[in-house]
């Protein structure tokens, strides 16, 4: 449980959250239309007759956006059903040109569903929880309107328009921002894994409605508000945040909260009223006399289960089983490509722990300063494999296996070569290694008798010495044992 | 020339495939009566020049030995079809000046198949009407006169009235119409002409503008019930951007005409006789059994027990429907836009379809609005469903006793102009016997079947099973055959 608490002045107040995220289906084409649907085209030139409602124009659902959905829904174990509608979502507005949305109010595409986010301390979670996820349901996205192009007209692109949407619509589970944040990013990593979402928040592929009501604990729920369109992470977890704490001043005060749409000002990170219940529309809600219920048969439902990847929990237990370390594999399978990289270094033979070490330390440590990602990453699994096996077999060091990266990374060349051309093989020759040691203890006679003494410290100070006196090259483990024999 | 404008569809083709005429002429003839006859108001937009093109590529065709299915057949096109580069209206303001840059698929498949166009037709503002007295571009009249020596103009049915008064007043041999709640039937029954509405999903509604969705269906009208096969041959098919398409093959429905009913049961339902309606309406139907069984069929007594519910079904589910399939009208993106001055959005769209629809559409938006509002949704929306989906099962325990019902087209002949104008209700009244096979999305026509006292055609109704069109085409060639009806408008315009 949660032990987020709003502090009032009557005492403490709980936070209830519920998310709606509105997710762009990853589609060459549009819900309705066939239409492309690529971010940032001109104005206008990926909208096709259906798109901008011409007369007599109608919608023909597409099966790919229709997968994917179903696909996003099996990845949250969610019930899929296989007959359900469209409706239509009445209003008028400049960029909605056919004066209603195609959307599904009483018969949704996907079920009750959940998903679980993790234990993590240090963002506020003592423990992994279920939340549950009431339903996905697919629509058609709005187009925008250009306030800025005209000094006394709107402008209307309607690329967007008809761009398929999932509506992904959890239980009022959650109690704290910390676990909203955790949500989002945790239904992010599933959709991209599932590859129904890009997951891209900043182009807008990816937005929540989010809905907040405080009460003390115990009671009943409170009057929710419902903030629209918030775009990323940090700005979810800030609504919540600053609306639970408007709505306890609120009421301490005397008011109470009414159920209304408020909408999201980033830069003065506040939110602000946009309609209350009594102005909301009517949206006439009714079945789509255009479309047929949409009936899904097995091959199809069982194509789209073949066509599921691992996915995150799954992944997640494999690598701890593995013997990875929880926090190595929260790392790993956070996004779709890192645990995909990985993947393919665990099968170039790779053993789990030490790779995950590798790839959560040396890798990313290395992507960051380089700024680049998995995608564009500049060793390949197998070269990073050939790395990794060097160490395993003895033939560099730990400490070398970092100088021979930096050069991997430098030139490209293989690890291999790298260690060949450089003369870095680590040595596990017992004579030179007695030889040096020899010369060591001689030298530092003082600390040798220190060490008889009593002062086994300065155990590593003779290993330090060894490693120095053979350009660490030397086994560290035959470095140990030969020491140990030497000092008696 | 007069001659080639009396030829039914299968006439002229055939003819103009044996050479004994050109596609031209035929073109020719058909235009001249079209100029000839703007008292009718038949047309919206006079198409020559499309009528004359396609006659020379039928020509053409002939000399190589291409010739299509309808090579050298000019028809009328219901202004409710879009067709590339020529205005499309749905006879409102708001589309007034409209030209589509794509073109309806049954429209195509009819240039597809050879046809030439002779213009578009006037109906009701977007198909609502019952007397094609809401198109914004003015009332069709109906060539026919009632022999009471008066001179009073007669509606020609709605809202397919441009096509059914040009087919009876020899302007074109065969137009598209639709159907909604009997907008081709009834208007074929009112002006003595064949109109077929086929099982819904037959023709593809793509590039129709849209009335009630659910109900919408193309058909042919034309001069008699072959006409209407071949027709309706040329102008189905599966479309896959139809999603209510049905994928299912069109039938040789000209080939198989059969006017031996042998062997086939005709019911008789008994809740289509109405007390008090027009007793030429029940002679009619009388003499229309007889026929049936005069071509070997056998008659039964059915029963429809939902149908006195469907008219209020229909007037529920169609503007609910309608309400939203209009909404696009808003003034954003084409058709008319007024923007008063320092208006806003909304006030822009309050202006333009105020401006836009005329008052039996604004009426029919309105009660759509109200029955799909929240609080009223359950009450009327949910209960007309209910209904709808009870007549479906009256005709389909109906048919599990019978192939084909017969039934009066209209409770009516053709009225007067402006008699029903003031009050919907009556006006609704006359889809009475339409409806019912509209919201079961079955197969039904109207063929003219007698004239009554006043000297006005009256039309007989089958309604069959769902894709069976044969079926009823078959009753309704039975009933031509042994009707003779061969009475036309005399020529006043």
């Amino acid at each position: 449980m949660s032990d987020y608490r709003i502090k009032g002045e009557t005492g403490e107040w709980e936070v209830v959250i519920g998310l709606e995220v509105h997710a762009q289906v990853t589609s060459n084409a549009k819900l309705f239309s066939g239409a492309a649907t690529a971010f940032g085209a001109e104005p206008n030139t990926q909208v096709s007759l259906v798109d901008a409602a011409m007369p007599g124009m109608l919608p023909v659902p597409n099966r790919e956006c229709i997968r994917q959905a179903v696909r996003t829904g099996m990845a949250i174990e969610a019930e899929i059903n296989k007959w359900s509608r469209f409706d239509r979502k009445n209003y008028f507005y400049a960029d909605l040109p056919q004066g209603y949305q195609i959307s599904q109010l009483y018969h949704p595409l996907v079920g009750e569903g959940s998903l679980t986010i993790e234990a993590d301390e240090k963002a506020g979670l003592p423990e992994a929880k279920r939340i549950g996820i009431e339903r996905i349901h697919v629509e058609q996205d709005a187009g925008k309107l250009m306030h800025d192009q005209h000094p006394t007209m709107s402008y209307v692109d309607l690329n967007r328009s008809g761009v398929a949407l999932m509506e992904i619509v959890s239980r009022p589970d959650m109690r704290s921002p910390a676990e909203a944040g955790a949500y989002v990013r945790k239904l992010r990593s599933i959709l991209r894994y599932v590859g129904s979402c890009d997951g891209n928040m900043e182009e807008g592929s990816m937005r929540a409605d989010v809905n907040v009501s405080v009460r003390k604990p115990g009671d009943e729920f409170g009057t929710r508000t419902e903030t629209k369109n918030v775009n990323s992470v940090r700005f979810v977890m800030a609504v919540i945040e600053g609306e639970a704490k408007r709505q306890v001043e609120l009421i301490e005060s005397g008011g109470t909260v009414v159920q209304e749409t408020r909408l999201y000002d980033p830069d003065r990170n506040e939110t602000r009223s946009m309609r209350s219940k009594e102005d909301a529309h009517d949206y006439r809600y009714f079945p789509d006399p255009d479309l047929l219920p949409l009936e899904l048969d097995d091959a199809f439902l069982a194509e789209c289960r073949d066509s599921l990847p691992e996915l995150p929990d799954a992944k997640r237990a494999r690598y701890l089983s593995a013997g990875i370390s929880a926090y190595n594999a929260d790392v790993l399978t956070a996004e779709v490509e890192s645990a995909l990289w990985f993947d393919a270094l665990l099968e170039t033979g790779a053993k789990p722990a030490a790779a995950a070490n590798w790839v959560s330390s040396e890798l990313f440590g290395a992507l960051n300063r380089l700024g680049k990602s998995f995608e564009d990453c500049p060793v390949s699994p197998a070269q990073a494999g050939e790395l990794l096996g060097l160490v395993a077999d003895g033939t560099i060091s730990g400490t070398i296996a970092k100088q021979v990266f930096e050069k991997m990374l430098e030139s490209g060349d293989a690890a291999g070569v790298i260690v060949e051309r450089d003369g870095l093989k680590q040595t596990s020759d017992t004579g030179a290694i007695e030889a040096e040691i020899a010369k060591i203890l001689t030298a530092n006679a003082d600390k040798v008798e220190q060490y008889k003494g009593g002062k086994e410290a300065l155990f590593g100070f003779f290993v330090g010495q060894t490693m120095k006196a053979m350009q660490g090259k030397a086994n560290p483990q035959v470095v140990n044992e030969l020491l140990k024999k030497a000092l008696g | 020339m007069t001659e080639l404008t009396n030829l039914t569809v299968a006439q002229i083709r055939d003819g103009h495939r044996a050479g004994d005429f050109s596609a031209v002429e035929v073109a020719e003839a058909f235009n001249a009566n079209v100029a000839g006859a703007k008292a009718l108001n038949a047309f919206i937009v006079e198409t020559p020049d499309h009528a004359i093109a396609a006659a020379k590529a039928a020509d053409a065709d002939r000399a190589a030995g291409t010739l299509k299915p309808l090579s050298g057949v000019p028809i009328g096109m219901k202004d409710l079809f879009a067709t590339n580069g020529v205005q499309t209206t749905a006879a409102s303001h708001m589309l007034e000046g409209f030209v589509p840059r794509y073109e309806s698929t049954v429209s195509q498949k009819l240039w597809d198949a050879g046809c030439g166009m002779l213009g578009k037709l006037n109906l009701d503002q977007f198909a609502m009407g019952s007397s094609n007295e809401t198109s914004y571009f003015g009332n069709v009249i109906s060539p026919w006169k009632r022999n009471d020596g008066g001179n009073a103009a007669l509606a020609p049915g709605g809202s397919s009235g441009g096509s059914s008064s040009a087919i009876a007043a020899r302007l074109c041999p065969a137009a598209t119409g639709t159907d909604t709640g009997g907008s081709i039937r009834q208007p074929a029954a009112f002006v003595g002409i064949s109109g077929i509405k086929p099982t819904y999903g037959r023709c593809s509604r793509w590039g129709i503008v849209a009335f009630a969705s659910s109900l919408d269906q193309a058909g042919p009208m034309a001069r008699d019930v072959r006409d209407c096969a071949i027709m309706l041959e040329n102008m189905a098919g599966f479309d896959p951007k139809d999603a209510t398409s049905l994928n299912m093959a069109v039938p040789n429905w000209e080939a198989a005409l059969s006017s031996d009913l042998k062997g086939k049961k005709v019911g008789i339902p008994k809740e289509y006789r109405l007390e008090g309606i027009d007793p030429d309406i029940d002679a009619m139907w009388d003499a229309g059994i007889a026929m049936l069984k005069d071509a070997g069929a056998e008659v039964v007594d059915i029963s429809l027990p939902h149908t006195k519910y469907a008219l209020p079904a229909y007037y529920i589910i169609a503007p609910a429907e309608a309400s939203s399939n209009l909404a696009r009208y808003d003034g954003v993106r084409y058709g008319l836009r007024d923007l008063p001055e320092k208006a806003g959005l909304q006030d822009m769209y309050a202006a333009t379809r105020a401006d836009g629809f005329g008052p039996e559409v604004k009426r029919r938006i309105m009660i759509g609005t109200y029955v799909l509002s929240a609080g009223f949704y359950d009450a009327y929306y949910t209960q007309a469903q209910k209904v709808r989906t009870l007549i479906a099962r009256d005709f389909e325990q109906a048919f599990g006793v019978c192939d084909v019902i017969l039934a009066p087209t209209a409770p009516s002949a053709a009225f007067g102009l402006g008699e029903k104008t003031a009050d919907p209700l009556s006006m609704y009244l006359n889809d009475v016997f339409a409806v019912p096979a509209s919201l079961a999305g079955l197969p039904a026509m109207s063929v003219p079947a007698a004239l009554n006292r006043e000297g006005l055609p009256l039309g007989l109704q089958i309604i069959g099973k769902a894709f069976d069109e044969q079926g009823v085409l078959n009753a309704g060639l039975a009933i031509e055959e042994r009707a003779g009806f061969n009475a036309r408008a005399e020529k006043w315009w």
